[in-house]
């Protein structure tokens, strides 16, 4: 019934879509690998950046692409602070406890942003959001293949810094051992702060290669929040190349539900993926190397 | 005890005058808090008592609600028979979550994030399916008559609310009081020694999370019933699993009177923030601030308060 061309240009929509969910769950499974966190507010910050996309676009005129550093150093400091302040003090214990402390901060965030920013719809118009590429009988925005491609280059990049620098190597060795990280003198509450930083970091980066082609609301956290979730327990809690893989099979599983079921029963796909892993395989598809 | 025993019969006192003695939509308001706190108290009963806690105990409640509406709309049932129905929807689906996120071992956050999941599957699902009516909702045609389960005067739809209230109130003491309570708490405190004692954890914990997906679905019939009006935004949508996740925070989770003390404390927030969005013209959008209020206290009753506003009263931590 459907012709393979329209079933290929799904499927590329969805692994552009993917590429950029990986760099959301990067963050997310960051933070969990590091300190064993469910950072349920992570939705919630990644609309906050991409708010900032926005007003730097609305009121300085600076393109999504090139506020990229501003962004991601911007979104690094926030979580720096935010973990120095509310996170970190609140991380031991029962783990319930931080998974509601980041549910009230993301209510706090989406309703401070409602307030502030009024509950309309947002979008950049960019001079480029026009332009298509066409691959076989599929056409792509420009933006798109723009923002996977970054979105790549800065996976890589993250990897490197987590493989080659100083910082990067502390903070594998705090994953795998905190106790023993300690015990050779990393500082360990600076490595947690600094993850997370990473981690929101991300989510600013993030927001850039989404905004010259999505929309950003109050409530934009919550359609993000289960997709994180989702691409993370899917590529297993903690593993960097799993969430790679998760994202893109979630950025194809969504395009295409949405193909086949129709933009409203095709989000039901993500949220039954998230149930069948937790319930079938809680460790995710592979097994995480810290 | 008898000072307590006391303060309920003053407090009834209270409640039972309260609606004679108000304005109409102050009576409605004293309606919301007792409806809150009951619905707070389904959450509460699972996961305070049985530590279980859920991100989407919604689902529970928009399965009460679509049940009996659907039943009445489409089936012409009256909504009094078809009230006992919502609730054994509820408590099905609440069986049903419980077997299969306990029988793979899931808990904690782990738990808490696919009953999100699952709300989230139940709001698409109604969403899609022809007999929800799909994304326009359900109205149910206006005929107040109280053997619809529709009333004129708000003061009985409040006292309906306050029955509800106290029954979950009854549940809640009778659970402090058991023996099925007492092997719940111990599941809360320490999973793994409960089970060394003998306890059949996967038994209690799926018995407890039926009772609680009943009583919720109760609480989605009433709504209905209230409203005329359902829809899967506000049948399956977060904002109700965060309430009454909330009330029961704030108040104190597993304690009888917490979901109730977080309802009335909620309910001052509103008001108070209503207040001020009329005062202060650049307040007007009320919503969101109190939404911002309730997010900072669910952030310090975590970290400060563990036991909630109710460990005020009592002055002595649970936790020995």
């Amino acid at each position: 019934m459907f012709d393979p061309a329209f079933l290929l240009a799904g499927v590329l929509n969805g692994l552009l879509a993917g590429g950029i969910y990986v760099l959301v769950a990067v963050g997310l499974t960051l933070i969990y690998g590091v300190l064993h966190i469910i950072n349920f507010a992570h939705g919630s910050l990644l609309m906050l950046a991409m708010y900032a996309v926005f007003y730097l676009w609305r009121l300085i005129g600076i393109d999504p692409y090139a506020a990229l550093p501003v962004v991601i150093a911007g979104a690094f400091g926030f979580g720096y602070v935010l973990y120095r302040l509310l996170i970190g003090r609140y991380n031991h214990g029962r783990d319930e406890n931080i998974l509601l402390i980041t549910l009230g901060l993301s209510i706090v965030i989406d309703n401070v942003a409602l307030l502030f920013f009024g509950g309309d719809t947002q979008t950049i118009d960019v001079p480029y959001a026009g332009s298509f590429v066409e691959i076989g009988a599929a056409f792509l925005p420009l933006p798109k293949i723009i923002s996977f491609g970054a979105s790549l280059v800065i996976c890589a990049a993250l990897g490197l810094y987590m493989a080659k620098s100083d910082m990067g190597k502390a903070i594998r060795a705090v994953a795998r051992e905190r106790q023993g990280a300690r015990l050779v003198g990393i500082d360990v509450e600076n490595v947690f702060a600094v993850s997370y930083g990473i981690g929101i970091a991300c989510l600013g980066a993030a927001a850039c290669l989404l905004m010259p082609t999505y929309y950003v609301t109050p409530s934009s956290g919550h359609a993000f929040v289960l997709v994180a979730f989702t691409i993370v327990v899917l590529g297993g809690m903690g593993s960097f190349a799993g969430a790679a893989v998760g994202g893109f099979l979630i950025g194809i599983t969504e395009s295409l539900g949405g193909l086949f079921l129709g933009e409203q029963l095709g989000q039901i796909g993500i949220s039954l993926i998230f149930i069948l892993i937790l319930l079938l395989k809680p460790t995710g598809l592979f097994v995480s190397k810290a | 005890m008898s000072r307590v025993a006391l303060l309920c019969a003053l407090g009834l006192a209270a409640a039972l005058a309260y609606p004679l003695l108000v304005p109409n939509y102050l009576v409605t308001i004293g309606m919301l808090v007792f409806f809150t706190a009951f619905i707070g108290q389904s959450w509460n009963i699972a996961g305070g008592f049985a530590g279980q806690t859920s991100f989407g105990h919604v689902v529970f409640f928009g399965t009460g609600a679509y049940t009996s509406t659907i039943l009445q709309v489409t089936y012409g049932w009256n909504p009094w028979l078809a009230w006992p129905v919502a609730m054994a929807a509820g408590g099905v689906v609440g069986w049903m979550i419980a077997v299969l996120s306990f029988r793979a071992g899931l808990r904690g956050s782990y738990f808490a994030l696919i009953t999100l999941a699952f709300a989230e599957v139940f709001r698409i699902l109604a969403n899609s399916v022809p007999f929800t009516k799909g994304g326009l909702g359900m109205l149910i045609k206006a005929d107040p008559q109280p053997l619809n389960f529709q009333f004129k005067d708000p003061i009985w739809i409040y006292y309906l609310a306050l029955l509800l209230c106290i029954v979950s109130l009854l549940i809640a003491w009778q659970l402090t009081r058991s023996r099925f309570g007492a092997r719940l708490v111990a599941i809360r405190e320490n999973e793994d020694a409960a089970r060394a004692l003998g306890i059949d954890v996967f038994a209690e914990k799926v018995k407890v999370l039926t009772l609680s997906g009943a009583m919720c679905a109760a609480g989605g019939t009433f709504y209905a019933q209230k409203y005329l009006y359902i829809d899967p935004g506000i049948a399956f949508g977060v904002d109700k699993s965060v309430e009454m996740l909330l009330v029961s925070m704030v108040g104190g989770a597993g304690t009888i009177f917490g979901p109730l003390i977080g309802s009335f404390t909620l309910m001052g927030i509103n008001e108070v923030t209503r207040w001020l969005a009329s005062v202060v013209p650049a307040l007007k959008n009320v919503q969101p601030l109190s939404l911002v209020v309730y997010g900072i206290m669910l952030i310090l009753i975590v970290a400060r308060l563990p036991d909630g506003l109710m460990s005020l009263f009592r002055g002595k931590p649970r936790h020995a």
